[in-house]
């Protein structure tokens, strides 16, 4: 056994490389959401196409529902808008946006330009909801179960992965 | 003389403005204290190396309107603490509360410190327990090593 001691730092040095490298994976950016699994923040709010219809938590219970938040100043969410758009032709479930801390006629334009992948938009013109539902880094999606419940949340852009490998099958295991 | 007049007359009228000093930005200072003294204990997540008192994003803004309007309305610290928890989890706080998931992180340095006095204790008595031989100074290697006429230097 004494023999084999020299190999010793080579034992530390592979495992200093091995957190090092799990470090390296992790993203700071990504905060675990408190949300998952509780019930979702309450809110009422006007739809961002008509300022006299009203959207509240409970009028989406009974679905499976996304959560999409958005705001025409944000430019990763125009990154993400022709995959939402895409996923969105799939009617798997509603996709309501959240049209955070923006401007209603702004917020509309955007949607005239690049597309409405919405079944609606709520308006969240100073950024309360927003703050319910732990926004800090738009856009921000969410899925919510029958029951009201969050089920998941992304945070940053969505990518094809993330839908073909976390929602969808989400989706499908949640409407089952 | 037309110009001097009016200069006269511009200048005649700074009578009317005056410097004010720089408002304080809430009207109670107390609470101001209160509200940085709770958002400097409150990681801004949009811009993670800085407290939610120092940043200046938007979503930094919103949070200490928002603890200032929960001190307005006679909620406690701990409350406030509670609120942006539930919200954006442990991670907004700087002092992260100790339970099991943080547990490597707040026992972490003293488990290290600990075992290395135990390394220490160890080798000491180790030593100790040598002959006192063990500690006489070596005689240099290199001078008796046969090898060493072979080097270049």
């Amino acid at each position: 056994m004494k023999h084999l001691r020299f190999l010793l730092p080579l034992g530390l040095f592979i495992g200093l490389v091995f957190f090092l490298a799990v470090g390296l994976k992790l993203d700071p950016k990504e905060v675990p959401s408190p949300l998952i699994n509780k019930a979702s923040p309450n809110f009422s709010l006007t739809k961002l196409e008509d300022n006299n219809k009203i959207i509240r938590r409970d009028d989406l219970l009974g679905k499976v529902w996304m959560l999409n938040v958005w705001a025409s100043w944000c430019v990763a969410c125009r990154q993400e808008h022709p995959l939402l758009l895409e996923f969105s032709k799939q009617k798997m479930l509603p996709i309501y946006g959240l049209d955070y801390k923006d401007e209603r006629i702004a917020g509309l334009k955007w949607l005239s330009n690049f597309g409405n992948p919405y079944d609606s938009s709520l308006f969240d013109q100073d950024g309360r909801v927003g703050i319910d539902w732990g926004v800090y880094g738009v856009p921000e999606t969410f899925i919510m179960d029958k029951q009201g419940i969050v089920r998941f949340k992304h945070i940053g852009p969505l990518t094809p992965d993330v839908i073909r490998t976390r929602i969808e099958p989400l989706v499908r295991q949640l409407n089952a | 003389m037309l110009k001097f007049a009016f200069t006269l007359c511009l200048a005649l009228l700074a009578i009317f403005t005056h410097a004010k000093e720089a408002l304080p930005a809430s009207e109670d200072p107390a609470l101001e204290a209160r509200m940085l003294s709770i958002t400097s204990e409150l990681r801004c997540l949009v811009c993670q190396n800085q407290t939610i008192a120092d940043s200046h994003a938007g979503l930094a803004i919103d949070l200490r309107d928002q603890v200032r309007s929960m001190l307005k309305s006679g909620q406690s610290n701990e409350q406030i603490l509670n609120y942006m928890t539930a919200r954006y989890g442990d991670f907004i706080l700087y002092r992260p509360p100790l339970k099991n998931s943080t547990f490597v992180l707040w026992m972490g340095p003293l488990i290290l410190l600990l075992t290395g006095f135990g390394v220490l204790v160890f080798v000491l008595r180790r030593r100790n327990r040598m002959p006192a031989e063990n500690f006489e100074p070596e005689e240099m290697e290199f001078t008796e090593d046969p090898d060493s006429s072979t080097r270049t230097f």
